[in-house]
C-alpha cells in the first residue's frame, strides 16, 4: 500500500494559540480513515492544515509532494476535496450551479456533464431539487450535496468535517453507507472527522484518536472499536 | 399630461446613467463588502481618457473601446495595488483609502486636463428621438447602451464558468477557495468590470453634464441612492433602483413647487436615509441573517 498523505510532527496556530502540538501519521492510498477526539481536541484544525487554511508548521505531504505554503485554491488542484463543517454550500446558487462549481477546476466539459449525471444517480434527492436554490434544501440534502460537489473534482483524497452533524439518525446511516461506496467503488481516499465514533469506525479501516492537539491513539479501526478501555475513556461510548 | 410623460422619459435616461454607476458600485460592493467612493471620480478620469483620444483623431467608437479596456486593466491594477493589501484591514481604512483614491484622481485630472468645462460628443445625435419631441436621441441611446450592457452582464453572470466563479468568489468566498477559485483574482476582476461599467457611464452622461473633473458628484450621489434602494446585494435591483430615483427626481423636481433643481440633491440623500431607516435591504436585496 502506497501512502497518500504523510503528517510530519504538524503544529498549527490560531494567533498565538497553538492547536496542534506535533501531529504524525499517514493515511494509504484507498482508505478510508476517521480522526476521532471530542470537542476542541483539533480534528477541525488538522484538516483546515491540510489545505493551508490555518497557520502551520511541520511536513504534510501529499503523494510525495509538499503541501506547506501553497494556497488553499491551488492544494485543490491536486485532487484533495475539502467538505467543511457546516457543508459550505452555495445558498444562493442552484443546485446544479453548486456541482458545477465542484467542478470548476476541471476543463473537460464533457466529462463534467456526465459526471453531474452520476451524482444524480448516486443522490437522486438532487435530481429532484437540481433547479432549486441550494440553501432550501433540509440539512441531510445539503450533506448530499456537499459530498456530490467534492466528488465532481474527482478527488484523490476527500475530506469531511463532521459530515453527522444535525442530522437524523437515519439520514447519518444512508450517508455513511455512500461515502462507503464511493471509497469502494470509485477508488476514492476518504478522511473523515467525526464526533460520532461508534458509526465512524464502523465505517472506517483505519482510525486515529486526538486529544489536545497530539495522537494518543492509532491502529485498525475494528481493533479501536472492540477495545473496550479507549472506547470509554476516550470515544464515550 | 405631456410633461409628465416627458418627464419620466427623461427620468428614465438619467436613470440609465444612475443604473450604472449603482452597477459599478454593487459590483465592487459585493466583491470586497466597501462602498467605492471613488467610483465616480475612477469613471470621469475614464471619460477624459476617451475625450483624448477623440481630440487626437480617434473615432469615438475607437475611444470608447479602447477606454473600456484601459478602465478595465486599471480598476485591476487599483485593487492590486491599494485595495488589496487592505482586504484584512478596518472599514475605517478602507473609507481612507477609496477618500484618497478620489482626491488622487480628481486633483490628477485636474493637472492634466485643467478644471475648465468641455464638450463632449455624442455618438447618437441629439435629434427627436424617432420624429417624437419626448426624448432625443441620445437619451434614447443611454438607455439602448445599458440595456445592451445588462443583457450581457446577465449573460456573463449566468452562463459562463467565469461568471459562476466570480458569484461564488462573493458568495462564499471559503467555500470558493476549497472547490479551487482564486478568490483574491475574482476580486481584482469585479475590480475591472465595475471600472469599466462607470466608464461607460462617464461617457454617456458627459455630452449632458459636460466633461469636468468634478462632473461624476452628483451622479454618485445618485448611483449610490440607486444601488440602496435597489439594494446592495442585488445587481438588478441596481439597475431598477436607477431607473426608480431618475424618474423620481425628475417628478418630485418638477411637481414639487421650491425643489426645482436646486433641491434635486438632497432629495438623493433624503431617499438614502428613508430606504436605510425603512427597509435596510432595499426593494431587491436580501436581509443578511445570521444564525445563532
Amino acid at each position: 500500500m502506497t501512502t497518500l498523505l504523510n503528517f510530519k510532527d504538524l503544529r498549527a496556530y490560531y494567533g498565538q494559540v497553538q492547536a496542534l502540538h506535533g501531529l504524525s501519521f499517514s493515511l494509504n492510498e484507498g482508505s478510508l480513515t476517521t480522526l476521532l477526539g471530542a470537542n476542541g481536541a483539533g480534528k477541525t484544525t488538522t484538516l483546515r492544515a491540510i489545505c493551508n487554511m490555518v497557520r502551520s508548521t511541520g511536513g504534510i505531504e501529499f503523494d510525495g509532494k509538499p503541501l506547506n505554503n501553497r494556497s488553499t485554491e491551488s492544494i485543490v488542484r491536486f485532487g484533495i476535496a475539502h467538505v467543511p463543517q457546516g457543508r459550505g454550500t452555495f445558498t444562493t446558487m442552484t443546485v446544479e450551479e453548486n456541482l458545477q462549481l465542484g467542478a470548476i477546476t476541471r476543463k473537460d466539459s464533457a466529462g463534467i456533464v456526465s459526471d453531474i449525471e452520476r451524482m444524480y444517480a448516486h443522490f437522486p434527492v438532487l435530481k429532484q431539487r437540481h433547479t432549486q436554490q441550494a440553501g432550501t434544501l433540509s440539512g441531510g440534502e445539503q450533506q448530499m450535496l456537499a459530498v456530490a460537489r467534492a466528488l465532481m473534482l474527482r478527488p484523490r483524497l476527500m475530506l469531511l468535517d463532521e459530515p453527522s452533524f444535525g442530522l437524523a439518525p437515519l439520514v447519518v446511516r444512508d450517508l455513511f453507507g455512500i461515502l462507503g461506496k464511493i471509497n469502494r467503488e470509485d477508488k476514492v481516499s476518504i478522511l473523515v472527522v467525526e464526533q460520532n465514533a461508534q458509526l465512524a469506525l464502523e465505517l472506517a479501516d483505519q482510525a486515529y484518536v486526538i486529544e489536545t492537539g497530539r495522537i494518543v491513539m492509532s491502529g485498525n479501526a475494528k481493533d479501536i472499536a472492540n477495545n473496550e478501555e479507549i472506547r470509554k475513556s476516550y470515544l464515550g461510548y | 399630461m405631456e410633461l409628465f410623460t416627458n418627464q419620466v422619459l427623461a427620468g428614465i435616461a438619467t436613470g440609465a446613467i444612475y443604473a450604472c454607476m449603482a452597477l459599478a458600485v454593487v459590483m465592487i460592493y459585493q466583491a470586497i463588502d466597501h462602498l467605492n467612493f471613488a467610483q465616480g471620480e475612477m469613471a470621469m478620469f475614464s471619460t477624459f481618457i476617451s475625450w483624448q483620444l477623440m481630440q487626437w483623431g480617434v473615432s469615438y467608437w475607437a475611444a470608447f473601446v479602447i477606454t473600456l479596456a484601459f478602465s478595465f486593466v486599471a480598476g485591476i491594477a487599483i485593487e492590486r495595488i491599494l485595495f488589496k493589501p487592505l482586504a484584512k484591514a478596518p472599514v475605517l481604512t478602507n473609507v481612507a483609502g477609496f477618500i484618497a483614491l478620489f482626491a488622487i484622481i480628481n486633483s490628477s485630472a485636474g493637472l492634466i486636463w485643467d478644471f475648465t468645462i468641455k464638450q463632449y460628443p455624442t455618438p447618437f445625435g441629439s435629434a427627436p428621438f424617432l420624429g417624437s419631441q419626448l426624448i432625443s436621441t441620445h437619451q434614447a441611446g443611454m438607455i439602448g447602451v445599458t440595456v445592451l450592457l445588462l443583457l450581457g452582464l446577465y449573460f456573463f453572470f449566468q452562463y459562463t464558468r467565469i461568471g459562476l466563479a466570480m458569484r461564488a468568489a462573493a458568495s462564499v468566498p471559503e467555500s470558493a477557495r476549497l472547490v479551487g477559485i482564486n478568490t483574491s483574482w475574482m476580486v481584482a476582476l469585479g475590480w475591472g468590470m465595475a471600472t469599466a461599467i462607470g466608464s461607460i457611464a462617464g461617457m454617456l452622461v458627459a455630452p449632458v453634464v459636460f466633461l469636468e473633473p468634478n462632473m461624476m458628484g452628483g451622479v454618485l450621489i445618485y448611483g449610490f441612492a440607486a444601488a440602496v434602494l435597489g439594494g446592495l446585494s442585488s445587481p438588478l435591483g441596481a439597475v431598477t433602483g436607477g431607473f426608480l430615483v431618475g424618474i423620481f427626481e425628475n417628478l418630485v423636481g418638477t411637481y414639487i413647487p421650491g425643489v426645482g433643481n436646486e433641491l434635486k440633491l438632497p432629495i438623493a440623500l433624503a431617499l438614502i436615509i428613508s430606504v436605510l431607516v425603512v427597509k435596510p435591504a432595499g426593494l431587491f436585496g436580501r436581509p443578511i441573517v445570521k444564525r445563532v
